[in-house]
């Protein structure tokens, strides 16, 4: 509060400067309304209106009764909890994945000096110039190949091949200091057990970071997953929601998008902080 | 952070880890650091390679082949090209997508910067702007596309009920030709703005207050502050955050697919869509890896813009 910025805080102590700038707050904060939670509130209620209600026009703000079978009809009929136990199986799987295999990747890049590394590591930066989507076909012939179709596998394993996370973590493990693995390494630790009781504590905050992006990279997928699970009871809610979206009622197709939206936005609401602070961080770095 | 408090030559003495060993030990310890190193590596190599290196080796050889799974590919030289070329589609396509990343550069792009601005000036209720401006991306994609296909509704659709509250003609929205690539560019910066808020809140943020102290003193007025000042001091994050936009936008494929399935009459196809279709309701692989070619030298070519820019970038000390 005290930096300064565009506005001097001398003009706002002034009373023009006092009035304008809450005139301004006030249309900030009803704009964002509007233009942010109005459209959630908008679903979360529509969904608890009856069929009938939420067709008509002009619309009501506020639903005449709350009709909660909305959200049970989606539950059931569309199979919600099979839809979201695939879609958790694979986050976690992914995640699990790219932790293990990516952090034993960078540490050996960033510490154990591997022959070729340089060009190991410039192999897998290059994987950055190339846009994930415009591989898909390709990348789905070589699942389809390893007979990988409609397993969580085809989630699993193309997750590590994360460039971004691989390098974020290599260049935090680059900083930590040589001697504390030296140390460790004279205290008669391995490699593994130097990577696993001083490194990886030492990491948190990447962890972290990684963790989250990789978390919600699955959850947010959709056209990976449309292409390997052709399998209905194999899709995760993203696939089974625009599959399913053509012939349901509206309401329980709302309540659906609901439910669907809960896990991340819960996920959001908790690590809000890391979140805003990640990306914040992430981007004055490049 | 010296954690071990022995002058070194001592620990040398020690013989169970510094003794020098005879030349073939040396090379089989050698040996044996190797072989642990790409132990650890060989995990993510190898799916580097299968997922990332092998298809992209693999979309250039297919884009030359007739290509059905499960029988043996022959090469057909540059066949799929031409084919690819002289299917209507295929200009309606690159339009649309060329199209499709310049309004988003366009809206998705003075609106978040206007926004970073307006919102660093406030002092109040700073951490709720930075959530509610984020909420959307955390929306998953399939659900914003739905959603605003349920606003889009030319009956009940809320787009239409607010043009009506304030007594504007409707609007076909999302299922008229001239409008529907608009309406998916709305639908993708509703949903994709807060990252770019995010980020252009902390570059504002390291503006150096004497900055605008010093024009202000100067007689510099409000539009001049952020033009000789705020601008040019971001403008390293701005041309970031356009070559980022400009890559993701040029991949989009949720919002027609779900929205408009690349209606009406091809007014929102794009590339990705038409390699979609290509691969998955033509069943001509060699045509979407043609695509796929074609749209990798295009996005690769301003990846390579973005590295490098952010390489020279990390190398400042600043």
């Amino acid at each position: 509060m005290s930096t300064r910025t565009l506005i001097s805080p001398a003009t706002l102590a002034r009373p023009r400067g006092r009035a304008a700038y809450w005139t301004v707050f006030t249309t900030v904060v009803v704009l964002f309304a509007l233009a942010f939670l109005f459209p959630v509130y908008w679903m979360v209620t529509g969904a608890a209106k009856s069929p009938d209600e939420v067709t008509r026009t002009p619309p009501t703000l506020v639903p005449e009764h709350w009709h909660l079978d909305g959200y049970t009809d989606a539950w059931d009929l569309m199979q919600l909890p099979r839809h979201l136990w695939n879609t958790v199986v694979q986050a976690a799987g992914a995640w699990a994945f790219q932790l293990v295999l990516c952090t034993a990747a960078a540490y050996a890049l960033s510490r154990l000096k591997p022959v070729f590394g340089k060009v190991v590591l410039g192999g897998i930066l290059t994987t950055l110039m190339v846009p994930a989507q415009a591989l898909v076909v390709p990348k789905y012939l070589t699942v389809a190949d390893l007979g990988l179709l409609n397993d969580p596998l085809a989630i699993w394993l193309p997750a590590v091949a994360n460039a971004f996370n691989l390098y974020l973590l290599k260049r935090f493990f680059d900083q930590i200091p040589r001697d504390v693995l030296e140390a460790a390494e004279i205290d008669g630790a391995g490699k593994l057990r130097t990577l696993w009781s001083i490194v990886l504590p030492m990491s948190r905050p990447v962890l972290g970071v990684v963790s989250i992006f990789a978390l919600v990279a699955v959850w947010q997928d959709f056209l990976w997953p449309l292409m390997v699970f052709s399998d209905t009871d194999k899709q995760p809610i993203s696939v089974a929601l625009v599959q399913l979206s053509q012939n349901i009622q509206l309401t329980v197709l709302i309540a659906a998008m609901v439910i669907a939206s809960i896990p991340m936005v819960a996920l959001f609401l908790v690590f809000q902080r890391h979140i805003v602070a990640g990306i914040s961080a992430g981007s004055t770095k490049g | 952070m010296k954690t071990l408090e022995s002058p070194p030559h001592e620990a040398a003495a020690t013989p169970l880890v510094q003794a020098p060993p005879p030349a073939g030990d040396r090379r089989r310890r050698r040996l044996a650091d190797q072989a642990r190193a790409y132990g650890f590596l060989l995990g993510g190599l190898v799916c580097f390679a299968l997922f990332s290196w092998y298809p992209a080796i693999r979309a250039v050889v297919i884009a030359f082949q007739k290509y059905t799974p499960g029988s043996e590919p022959e090469w057909v030289g540059t066949a799929n090209f031409t084919r690819v070329w002289h299917d209507p589609e295929f200009t309606a396509a690159w339009r649309n997508t060329l199209t499709f990343t310049l309004l988003a550069l366009l809206i998705g792009f003075a609106v978040p910067f206007v926004m970073a601005l307006v919102l660093n000036e406030l002092r109040h209720a700073r951490a709720f702007f930075r959530v509610v401006v984020y909420l959307p991306v955390m929306i998953p994609p399939v659900v914003s596309a739905l959603l605003w296909k349920w606003f889009y509704d030319p009956g009940a659709g809320l787009a239409n009920e607010v043009l009506r509250f304030v007594h504007l003609p409707t609007s076909n929205w999302s299922n008229g030709a001239d409008t529907a690539l608009v309406s998916l560019v709305i639908v993708a910066t509703w949903a994709n703005m807060g990252g770019t808020v995010l980020i252009y809140l902390a570059a504002l943020q390291s503006i150096p207050g004497e900055l605008y102290e010093a024009a202000e003193l100067d007689g510099a007025n409000l539009l001049q502050r952020v033009r000789h000042v705020t601008v040019p001091q971001t403008r390293f994050v701005i041309l970031m955050l356009m070559l980022l936009q400009i890559i993701a936008t040029m991949q989009v494929f949720t919002e027609p697919f779900v929205i408009t399935g690349g209606g009406p009459e091809n007014a929102t196809v794009t590339v990705l869509y038409l390699i979609y279709k290509y691969a998955f309701l033509y069943n001509d692989f060699g045509g979407a890896c043609a695509l796929s070619v074609m749209l990798l030298v295009l996005l690769g070519t301003f990846s390579a813009v973005y590295l490098r820019l952010t390489r020279s970038a990390e190398g400042d000390p600043a």
